[in-house]
């Protein structure tokens, strides 16, 4: 048996049993990567001796004892580099854990491995990451999704038993699902940001992807929390996400917003999302129409919103305290300009200076407080469907991954990727993207992804929801047939 | 009403040096984004209070008290310059 094929859940219950130990757990991820990595190019980082060190030492009676954790080159981990697959910080390395790192570490868990993104999770599809791209498992000529397309990635190839994310305007549940795994953003507030390299601060969130929505859980349950360190997190307590999974769904009410399915979304994709509401149906839920009226405006708030506070977020990329310096300044407008210069890539630079722009003086009425207030009416949206609903059911991406270099000429293009996941990050609420099925594509299987989201701090109803359809269908059990590794 | 970005401005702004072809690249591109959220202005605003958080949260304090945290070289530790235990800067007054 090749422990690197098995779930989050099998693997724990394994070493609990002591029939593997952490360190052949973490042996049988190192054989997958150096067999498909080369291909998949998911990890930008690993540190092998130090975490076979910690494997070595691990309590498996912890609820995540011995089991390496993937992580996107967005948190700090300390004593590891965290660059944000960015120029500016390469070298860099952190002095400190994260807080999700720090109760990972908690839990048992060990930190294994930094995976790609775009730059500063600025990206759709990976290909802005200043490293290199990542490709798609089930197609290595298209892209996983952004910008956690490494950790995505990683998790899909079998090369990590979980990983975790970070999810801006759909960055954890995009590429989960154009990868076909599980990816969750939970409840604005639910996870600490501390020690979260911040791109915009009121939309950020931490999350998990799994292999299935129980894995899933497991990482959420070890992750959640109030953390003094971030005043925007919020003390809700915090559930066992585990235990309420296998509730039955006779009275749910999953509501199909009509705005979601729209011309442009490709008929597959449709067809399988459309598909999983009738599977719902005969899961005992109930399947209702929705409104949410303003989703048409929520990519502009976004790239509004999310823009201005990046533009003020990387002002700190200064070439003073850490990261990239350009050499022999003449004077301190040549030391910044140059220093940016050279340190950012160009998505990064353009959102920069887009966000510099709606701050500036004369138009911050006219941009930025008007996305501001579109924001409202988008959160009110919510609100209003969600005293009808228990969750909301819609398409997590309105099409399969696309093929690289398709759209890196066309930012527009590319931001109109997130145009169903973005209005999640806007109004606070959890998203979990869940497997629903395949498209045909130029003769490939592609993964599609099914959204569900929830109310605000309720994510033990979201997973139960995902974790019912899961288990009675088959598409999270498909793998990705890859170079020399075990199906 | 037509699109006013001037990339070469706001970059300077930014404090981000720019190539001729990348400014005129970026100008196409955003004047493309800016026509696209110009659509915000169809919507009736009037009496809508602004969001600037998803879950709004006020006033959170803590007790003022020392902790340990970094210490003074270990925050130096990703310096690009330091000289005497300081960050180094370039030199901002003549």
């Amino acid at each position: 048996m090749d422990l690197a094929s098995l779930t989050l859940t099998e693997l724990r219950e394994l070493l609990r049993s002591r029939a593997a130990s952490p360190v052949e757990a973490l042996d049988a991820l190192e054989r997958r990567i150096a067999t498909v990595d080369p291909v998949i190019h998911g990890y930008l980082h690993r540190d092998l001796g130090q975490a076979r060190a910690l494997a070595a030492a691990a309590d498996v009676s912890l609820p995540l004892g011995g089991v390496p954790i993937a992580i996107k080159d967005v948190l700090n981990v300390k004593g590891q580099p965290c660059t944000c697959a960015s120029k500016i910080l390469r070298g860099y390395t952190a002095p400190y854990d994260a807080t999700a790192i720090a109760r990972l570490r908690a839990a048992g868990a060990i930190p294994f491995g930094r995976t790609n993104m775009d730059e500063f999770a600025m990206g759709s599809s990976t290909e802005n990451s200043g490293v290199r791209a990542t490709a798609n498992p089930w197609d290595p000529t298209r892209i996983p999704g952004g910008s956690s397309g490494g950790s995505a990635a990683v998790v899909a190839a079998g090369e990590a038993y979980a990983a975790l994310g970070s999810d801006t305007g759909g960055s954890i549940r995009q590429p989960a699902a154009l990868c076909g795994c599980v990816g969750l953003k939970p409840t604005y507030g639910r996870v600490s940001r501390f020690g979260l390299v911040a791109f915009a601060s009121s939309l950020d969130q931490i999350g998990p992807f799994g292999k299935t929505v129980r894995d899933s859980a497991l990482l959420l349950n070890a992750i959640s929390g109030h953390d003094p360190q971030d005043s925007t997190s919020i003390a809700e307590p915090v559930p066992d996400f585990t235990a309420t999974l296998d509730r039955d769904l006779k009275g749910i009410r999953l509501g199909m917003p009509r705005e979601y399915f729209i011309d442009g979304i490709d008929p597959q994709v449709d067809a399988a999302v459309r598909q999983a509401a009738k599977h719902y149906e005969s899961l005992g839920a109930e399947i209702v129409e929705v409104s949410l009226p303003h989703t048409d405006y929520a990519v502009a708030v976004y790239y509004i919103l999310a823009t201005a506070e990046a533009s003020a977020n990387l002002a700190r990329f200064d070439g003073v305290r850490y990261g990239h310096r350009a050499e022999n300044p003449a004077n301190l407008l040549d030391h910044y300009g140059r220093t940016r210069e050279e340190g950012f890539g160009p998505e990064v630079k353009r959102r920069i200076i887009l966000g510099t722009y709606v701050l500036s003086s004369g138009y911050y009425d006219a941009y930025y407080l008007r996305a501001q207030k579109v924001r409202t009416l988008i959160r009110r949206d919510f609100a209003e469907a969600f005293e009808k609903v228990d969750a909301i059911l819609c398409p997590t991406s309105p099409e399969p991954a696309f093929k690289a270099g398709e759209r890196t000429g066309d930012p527009l293009k590319m931001y109109l990727a997130d145009i169903f996941t973005i209005a999640t990050n806007l109004a606070g609420n959890p998203g979990i993207s869940i497997p629903c099925g395949f498209a045909e594509m130029d003769g490939v299987q592609l993964p599609i992804g099914l959204q569900l989201i929830g109310k605000p701090f309720d994510e033990a109803t979201l997973l139960a929801i995902g974790h019912a359809y899961e288990q009675s269908t088959p598409w999270h059990t498909r793998r990705p047939a890859l170079p020399g590794a075990q199906v | 009403m037509s699109p006013v970005l001037d990339v070469r401005y706001t970059a300077q702004l930014a404090r981000i040096n720019l190539s001729e072809e990348e400014i005129a690249t970026f100008q196409a591109q955003l004047d493309q984004v800016i026509q696209y959220v110009e659509k915000l202005k169809q919507v009736d605003v009037s009496g809508v209070e602004p969001t600037a958080h998803a879950i709004p949260v006020f006033n959170v304090f803590r007790e003022d008290a020392p902790r340990d945290w970094f210490d003074a070289a270990t925050a130096l530790s990703n310096a690009p310059r330091q000289a005497a235990g300081l960050f180094s800067v370039t030199k901002v007054v003549e």
